[in-house]
């Protein structure tokens, strides 16, 4: 036995693989139970808004709820229609869940606290996130329905404009970062930025890519909605228009799976925002109360912060037009955001503060 | 070392495995998701070679975009599959043709190699160490190969106006909305108070100005 722990077998392959599972399974853990309650946040905030309580029945405040729906989805039948393409309309909404869940690979929580800290990192969570449309085309074509076939028409076209917009507030970041890697992008809010050019280093909230680049934030934020097909822009599932949208042949746990696929993605583009321009984990000043606080802890709050402004969009914003939508994403947007990414790399380069 | 092949062999045989499924199966749609897993599979191939940027950019361009709009086209598409097959012996010989050109090409590949093995120095350098993979094609695309790079945008740039110049149309009867107009309209410009004498209604020298 002792041989064999000595063997390059165990200590090259096997335990890193061990590790690697156990790390993965940590993280799906603790995220499934922080989305089972940033679904209730959610359903909270927007009842507080409309001056209602909110699930408050199961357990105490409601804390439950959650999992009570987790139990009720997955013990009802599945229902799948005679008319539609069994194999392609079961693998939709697992399509939808698992890439959503997929991006969360290459999240930073704290420096180091990453599973796969890869080059291309950004790229990875745009790519995945750029795939999580085929959960909702396919389910749309393969349930053989009027109304979910019309909403995955609208998710293509909605989701294809708006990642364009994403892609280019992505690339004014990492003009200014110099490296595609995330754990990079939060370390160089860290060492250099506004506070480091008016002299004050510790004051770290002035680095944070949300002042210099406040537009693209506005940008980013409302793209973010649209691609998450979150109301104002949920036109996916318009109730009033397509029933269920790309949904309305689901029930148990497909359904569950397409819901937790959506909250998973609202909280990938919650950690990206927050990444991106909110200084991921660091603290907003870097002196001692501040940095005692773990930087999960601030990552935590500046996720759930993120989130907390998609829950008030839900609530207060009436729901978009599509042509609107479409205005908004292809004459508002792509102008605005391909200007930036000219004037931004303008600005780097003349004021010589451009990353090496 | 055993790991990297493992994968390798998985990526290449779904990947060859999915892109004969595109040919052989009947339902179209079918057809363009199992191109869509072939794309994700050669992205996984060129991660494997060290090729990290081109995989992804091969998943946000191709899948991502490209997929999307052909899936949304033969998603639309009402096949008639009888008469798809009726073709099929008309068309053979010039599928076997260019089928034949493909197959010769894909043989001179493999063949150039084993006649001379320089060969596959002469047009490739060995991948940097010192800088990452995105860093080094970038040092490459913008300096070396600046003029190509701009060649290509144009050509792209052409094949859009062109796009835009085919289907746009102005029709002169067709109401268009105009936003900026419609968030300045207040309610003096759209309302028009007007007394009506009772028991006559409204005249047509009530309306507004804007009616008539």
């Amino acid at each position: 036995m002792a041989e064999f722990f000595a063997s390059s077998f165990w200590t090259g392959f096997l335990w890193p693989l061990i590790i690697m599972v156990a790390e993965s399974l940590l993280l799906l853990v603790v995220l499934l139970i922080a989305i089972a309650y940033i679904l209730l946040a959610d359903r909270k905030i927007w009842a507080a808004v409309q001056i209602r309580r909110g699930p408050n029945v199961v357990g105490p405040f409601g804390l439950l709820q959650s999992f009570a729906d987790l139990l009720k989805f997955v013990l009802k039948e599945p229902v799948i229609p005679s008319g539609s393409n069994k194999g392609v309309f079961l693998l939709a909404p697992l399509v939808s869940c698992i890439l959503a869940l997929a991006a969360w690979a290459v999240i930073p929580f704290d420096l180091g606290w990453v599973i796969s800290d890869i080059n291309v990192g950004i790229l990875y969570i745009f790519a995945i996130s750029s795939l999580s449309i085929y959960g909702i085309i396919m389910a749309g074509w393969s349930s053989n329905s009027k109304y979910p076939f019309l909403a995955a028409l609208r998710s293509a076209a909605q989701m294809v404009s708006y990642e364009v917009s994403i892609g280019f507030v992505i690339i004014t970041v990492l003009l200014c970062v110099g490296s595609l890697n995330l754990s990079a992008v939060v370390e160089a809010q860290n060492t250099r930025g506004l506070a480091h050019l008016i002299g004050l280093p510790q004051l770290t909230i002035l680095n944070w890519y949300v002042w210099p680049l406040f537009p693209m934030f506005v940008v980013f934020y409302v793209s973010a909605l649209a691609e998450t097909n979150r109301p104002p822009f949920d036109l996916v599932e318009a109730e009033s228009e397509l029933v269920a949208g790309f949904m309305t042949e689901y029930g148990s746990t497909p359904y569950l799976l397409f819901m937790l696929g959506e909250y998973v993605a609202i909280t990938t583009m919650c950690a990206l925002a927050s990444i991106l321009f909110l200084g991921g984990w660091l603290p907003p000043v870097n002196l001692p109360p501040f940095t005692w606080i773990p930087g999960i802890v601030w990552f935590a709050l500046k996720v759930f912060f993120m989130f907390f402004m998609f829950a008030m969009a839900k609530a207060i914003v009436p729901r978009y037009r599509y042509d609107q939508l479409m205005r908004l994403g292809w004459k508002v947007f792509l102008p605005l955001s391909l200007a930036m990414v000219v004037i931004v790399a303008g600005v780097l380069q003349f004021a010589g503060i451009a990353p090496k | 070392m055993i790991l990297p092949a493992l994968f390798f062999y998985l990526f290449a045989a779904v990947c060859v495995a999915s892109a004969v499924m595109v040919i052989v199966s009947r339902n179209p749609v079918h057809s363009v998701l199992f191109l869509i897993l072939a794309f994700v599979n050669a992205a996984g191939l060129f991660i494997l070679m060290g090729a990290e940027f081109l995989g992804m950019m091969l998943i946000v361009v191709y899948v991502g975009a490209v997929a999307v709009l052909f899936l949304f086209v033969i998603m639309m598409l009402d096949v008639d599959f009888v008469e798809l097959r009726e073709g099929f012996i008309q068309y053979l010989p010039i599928g076997i043709v260019i089928g034949g050109i493909f197959l010769f090409e894909l043989l001179l590949v493999v063949g150039a190699w084993v006649i001379n093995p320089q060969v596959t120095k002469t047009i490739t350098a060995a991948i940097p160490t010192n800088v990452t993979n995105t860093e080094a094609l970038g040092l490459v695309l913008y300096t070396k190969y600046i003029h190509y790079f701009q060649l290509a945008g144009m050509v792209l740039l052409v094949a859009m106006i062109g796009a835009i110049v085919l289907t746009l149309r102005h029709k002169a009867n067709v109401k268009r909305q105009n936003i900026n107009v419609q968030n300045a309209r207040t309610p003096e410009m759209a309302m028009a108070m007007r007394k009506v004498a009772s028991g006559q209604g409204l005249q047509d020298a009530d309306a507004a100005e804007w009616v008539k």
